[in-house]
């Protein structure tokens, strides 16, 4: 078992519209981004963020970029009362638990 | 037909550029400047608000360059989502400072406005009709949210852009807009593919973010020919790659292969990406697949109250071990005191401990120093100040389990403890519209200015 964030180049979590909230991992080659991207899975990222699996509502791999993109419901449109993170752009770090 | 030539100064108008980068671009004899103004990032206070997310002065420094080389090269200098969110307060604020700029440089220009507001009865019938549905994990549109919103906008494709431009203006001052219409309006005018002006439109709107070391606030050019566009930074210190160009494709979207827009989306199953020497990127294959029916994109935003917030700091390790049952108890005298006033919101971000993720956190095992942000929105902002000040006067004497600290339980930065920030809206429209014409909502202005 290994550490997605010791091969990752990239983590990072932004708004993609006021209502969801994306994560990109990028992989420095298309060798690394193989041998991770099935490992992350809808059940994972549920478990990392305590959400239900339906609130993932994508998980796309784009070869050009060696990434692999998590899309989950934000827990509040963005602004609303109770919000903590207007831009979504500190929401990243659980994904350096994940593991393959 | 061999080749159109694009450049984008900045990410945002008003976030600057290299006065070097822009003469690089300058000299590369460019048939259109283009910029993008807004973003929904910022949040639904400056749409509901009508205020600009960037100051007057760094709008108006960008402005001073890019009207003064557009006027001087002949050539047209295009504006989208005006002011940052793109209704007519925006889109008003942003013309002034283009008039102001105007007369500073003793010049006189062919200036179009393209207002993007949406009127509430208009929404009413398109309700009624069925004619409005949500976009992406949004509640259904009601006709009570339609009146209450403060400003209603459509997010405009080509088309308004594009008889601007055909009505011959040379400043063009666009309300909400899908961001690579500024770019790609011309040059589908001129009878380029329109998938690839869109995909080249939808990374010159980021400007330098889609280079590496990537930045806001740097130019971006970009080459569009019949079967491909090459982008270039024009800053020495940067370069596009293939991997930089391909990962600004991911950015604040949800799926990097379908990017939808109004009439359609852009498909990059296809499209492949190719480094060529001198640090430019060329991208090919990109196809547009129109919808059925024509949507446009909604936003409104309306208010919901006003905050008062308070900053304070807690170190007593006893305190700490017992923070949420601490607030909780003292919200709840908050609710006793006041039984009156149930109309409002009381919140306390705990920074130490979970301020930044709330319920995403996995972790929330507290720091030894916690940061507390207390906040209450309420219907005026004399409640507001009340309920703010009442919960942080009782937190500051109250007596836990445990306590031996008894002089005081909160460390304050400020004098006075207390600040009262004002309004506080919500996005509540955030849906497709169909149209029969792409045109219809959107008023086209020209006037010699």
């Amino acid at each position: 078992m290994r550490y997605v964030k010791d091969v990752a180049s990239v983590i990072r979590s932004k708004n993609a519209g006021p209502y969801e909230l994306t994560f990109d991992l990028m992989f420095p080659d298309a060798e690394t981004y193989d041998q991770v991207r099935h490992a992350i899975t809808k059940e994972k990222i549920a478990s990392l963020y305590q959400i239900e699996e339906s609130q993932v509502l994508s998980i796309v791999h784009f070869a050009p970029a060696h990434a692999v993109k998590i899309t989950i419901e934000r827990p509040r449109a963005s602004g609303d009362l109770g919000e903590t993170d207007v831009y979504g752009a500190q929401q990243h770090a659980p994904l350096f638990d994940l593991t393959y | 037909m061999s080749e159109l030539r694009i450049l984008s100064p900045t990410a945002i108008l008003g976030y600057g550029f290299p006065l070097a980068s822009f003469q690089a671009g300058l000299e590369r004899d460019p048939h259109v400047i283009a910029v993008d103004a807004g973003s929904t990032d910022p949040g639904p206070y400056y749409l509901g608000a009508g205020k600009s997310f960037t100051g007057r002065a760094p709008v108006k420094r960008d402005l001073q360059y890019l009207i003064a080389a557009a006027l001087e090269r002949g050539i047209p200098l295009i504006i989208g989502t005006a002011g940052g969110s793109g209704a007519k307060p925006h889109v008003d604020w942003n013309v002034e400072i283009v008039r102001e700029v105007l007369q500073e440089l003793n010049a006189t220009a062919k200036v179009a406005v393209i207002y993007s507001d949406v009127d509430r009865e208009l929404l009413r019938q398109e309700l009624s009709r069925g004619r409005i549905q949500p976009l992406g994990p949004v509640s259904h549109l009601t006709e009570e949210e339609i009146m209450a919103s403060s400003q209603i906008v459509a997010q405009m494709g080509l088309e308004p852009i594009m008889q601007a431009l055909e009505e011959g203006a040379q400043i063009i001052v666009a309300g909400r807009a899908y961001d690579p219409t500024v770019f790609a309006a011309l040059p589908v005018m001129q009878g380029y593919d329109l998938a690839l002006a869109l995909h080249m439109g939808k990374i010159l709107e980021c400007a330098a973010i889609a280079a590496t070391p990537g930045s806001g606030s740097d130019c971006l050019f970009g080459y569009l020919r019949s079967d491909s566009f090459v982008l270039e930074a024009l800053n020495p210190e940067r370069s596009c790659t293939k991997l930089s160009v391909a990962a600004h494709t991911l950015y604040e979207k949800s799926d990097p292969y379908s990017l939808p827009g109004p009439g359609g989306r852009l498909d990059l199953r296809q499209t492949t990406f190719e480094e060529l020497p001198g640090g430019k990127v060329k991208v090919s294959g990109t196809q547009f697949i129109p919808t059925e029916k024509y949507f446009l994109k909604l936003e409104g935003a309306r208010l919901v109250g006003y905050r008062t917030i308070s900053i304070a700091g807690v170190r007593d390790p006893i305190m700490i071990s017992q923070i949420d049952e601490i607030i909780s108890a003292v919200k709840a005298r908050v609710a006793d005191n006041f039984q009156d006033l149930r109309d409002y919101h009381l919140h306390v971000h705990c920074y130490g401990k979970n301020g930044v993720m709330g319920s995403l956190e996995p972790y929330g095992q507290p720091s030894h120093e916690l940061g507390l942000v207390i906040e209450a929105v309420a219907p005026t902002q004399d409640i507001a100040d009340t309920i703010c000040g009442f919960f942080r006067s009782t937190l500051l004497h109250y007596g836990y389990p445990g306590r031996k600290s008894t002089a005081g339980n909160l460390a304050f930065p400020y004098s006075p403890s207390d600040t009262s920030t004002g309004a506080v809206y919500k996005f509540n429209i955030y849906h497709l519209l169909e149209v029969d014409d792409p045109k219809s909502l959107f008023t086209i202005s020209i006037g010699e200015e």
